[in-house]
């Protein structure tokens, strides 16, 4: 037991890792954060264009979305981190995993917006444009508002799950909570810090899943 | 970079024949390990959702922690947390066990979520129905409850299923030889990067259809509505 604790919950070597640690839980939020923008808001985007039926476009958006929902984050981060600098796009290791997350959200975005768009039925859009709303009006007034609300209990689930791929950066060497917590194992033979990064993620993230909980029953859709 | 250079850095049909073997071995592992860790986080998903609906308070309460605990923590955590920290309490672990263990760990969890969801969707009736049948707790729960549950969440299962296959991914962090793993060998060896697109079409072309059916399945869920 005492050997168990001095290897697991070595408070001196944890005490050494921590600023460290902390400094990585900075870079795993901000990166995590720019990730639920960017993803978020290309989704809506990708969602409104395709209401407009386009169908070369249509076909390119599903395509997308197909493709990133059916390729590992791992393995697009990693092509990402060696093919983008290759074609002349300098990109390090946190662009990659940023955009490369971001991409995965949009697409699992874009259906979950999608299908709430299409769920709201084709009388409201007639009643809509009745009253003389243009196309757009009707879109961002009526449809949107209820497609929307439909839309958040999934897409919180979703997002949340993306957002803890962010560990996933430690493969191409972004300094976020899992790197910090590896190398300061790697130095000190100790894993210690392995424990304090998995209770800096439990940190972040057990407020984001029970939020993630209440969301769910709070918009859930009453039958 | 001319179009030449850029086709045979990414799409070097020549290299992706040499690789392929290479990549077929790892597909292969990626199988075993869906086949292992699938069938571990369903029936640990099944029993947390049977658990749960025996109103335990104390019983209850244990298992959101659980479920809360296995949610938060990324799966990479989890799984390198698995393979580092036994060696540390003098037992071995192989890369192998690691895996399906941290995945199992973390799938049981979402699947979890999934059944008690699908079960707390069927009414009281089907319960009271079946009670007066004379069919026991576990006959009602096994018989009545659970088919029915899992058919209202049958686009959830097929999504965590998804999601569960991409995951063995992480398996090539530990070198555990699997598709990833194949791919970014192949690439460090031949310092070109057509492995790792033949890798994307893999998943690709395995995990399609499945998107697809999925894509079907949700958009026919809100049709019902």
């Amino acid at each position: 037991m005492e050997q168990f604790l001095s290897s697991f919950f070595n408070l001196e070597i944890m005490g050494r890792y921590l600023p460290k640690i902390l400094s990585g839980m900075w870079v795993t939020a901000y990166l995590a954060l720019a990730v639920v923008l960017t993803g978020l808001v290309t989704g809506l985007l990708l969602a409104l264009v395709r209401t407009l039926h386009v169908r070369p476009l249509n076909w390119l958006i599903v395509f997308f979305v197909d493709v990133m929902r059916s390729v590992p984050p791992l393995v697009l981060i990693v092509l990402f981190f060696y093919g983008l600098p290759a074609l002349g796009v300098p990109l390090d290791g946190l662009g990659s995993t940023w955009l490369a997350l971001s991409f995965v959200l949009a697409a699992f975005a874009e259906e979950i917006y999608w299908a709430g768009i299409l769920s709201v039925s084709k009388g409201q859009w007639e009643a809509a444009r009745s009253t003389g709303l243009g196309y757009v009006q009707a879109l961002l007034y009526v449809i949107l508002p209820q497609a929307i609300r439909l839309a958040i209990p999934p897409l919180t689930n979703r997002t949340i799950a993306i957002t803890k791929n962010t560990a996933l950066g430690q493969v191409v060497a972004v300094q976020e909570i899992l790197y910090q917590a590896y190398s300061g194992l790697s130095f000190s033979y100790n894993p210690s810090p392995l424990t304090l990064g998995a209770l800096a993620y439990l940190v972040l993230f057990i407020p984001v899943v029970i939020l993630g909980r209440w969301i769910e029953t709070r918009f859930a859709w009453k039958r | 970079m001319s179009a030449a250079d850029i086709i045979n850095l990414f799409l070097n049909v020549s290299i992706m024949e040499k690789a392929f073997g290479l990549l077929l071995d790892g597909f292969l592992m990626t199988l075993l390990l869906c086949v292992l860790v699938v069938p571990v986080g369903v029936a640990g998903g099944v029993g947390i959702a049977v658990l749960w609906a025996l109103k335990s308070r104390g019983l209850n309460r244990a298992l959101m922690v659980w479920v809360d605990v296995f949610r938060a923590l990324p799966p990479l955590v989890l799984l390198v947390f698995v393979y580092n920290g036994p060696p540390f309490a003098g037992y071995q672990i192989s890369e192998f066990t690691a895996v399906v263990v941290a995945l199992g760990l973390n799938s049981m969890s979402y699947y979890g979520e999934i059944f008690r969801a699908g079960v707390e969707s069927i009414g009281r009736g089907s319960w009271e129905a079946a009670r007066s049948t004379g069919l026991g707790w576990g006959q009602t729960m096994a018989w009545v409850i659970l088919p029915q549950a899992v058919r209202n969440v049958l686009p959830d299962l097929v999504s965590n299923t998804l999601e569960v296959v991409k995951l063995t991914s992480l398996a090539s962090v530990v070198a555990l030889h699997e598709l990833m793993y194949a791919a970014r060998s192949a690439q460090q060896l031949t310092f070109n990067y057509s492995p790792l697109i033949l890798a994307v079409l893999m998943y690709f072309i395995v995990l399609w259809p499945l998107v697809r059916l999925l894509s079907r399945l949700e958009h026919k869920k809100i049709a019902a509505r």
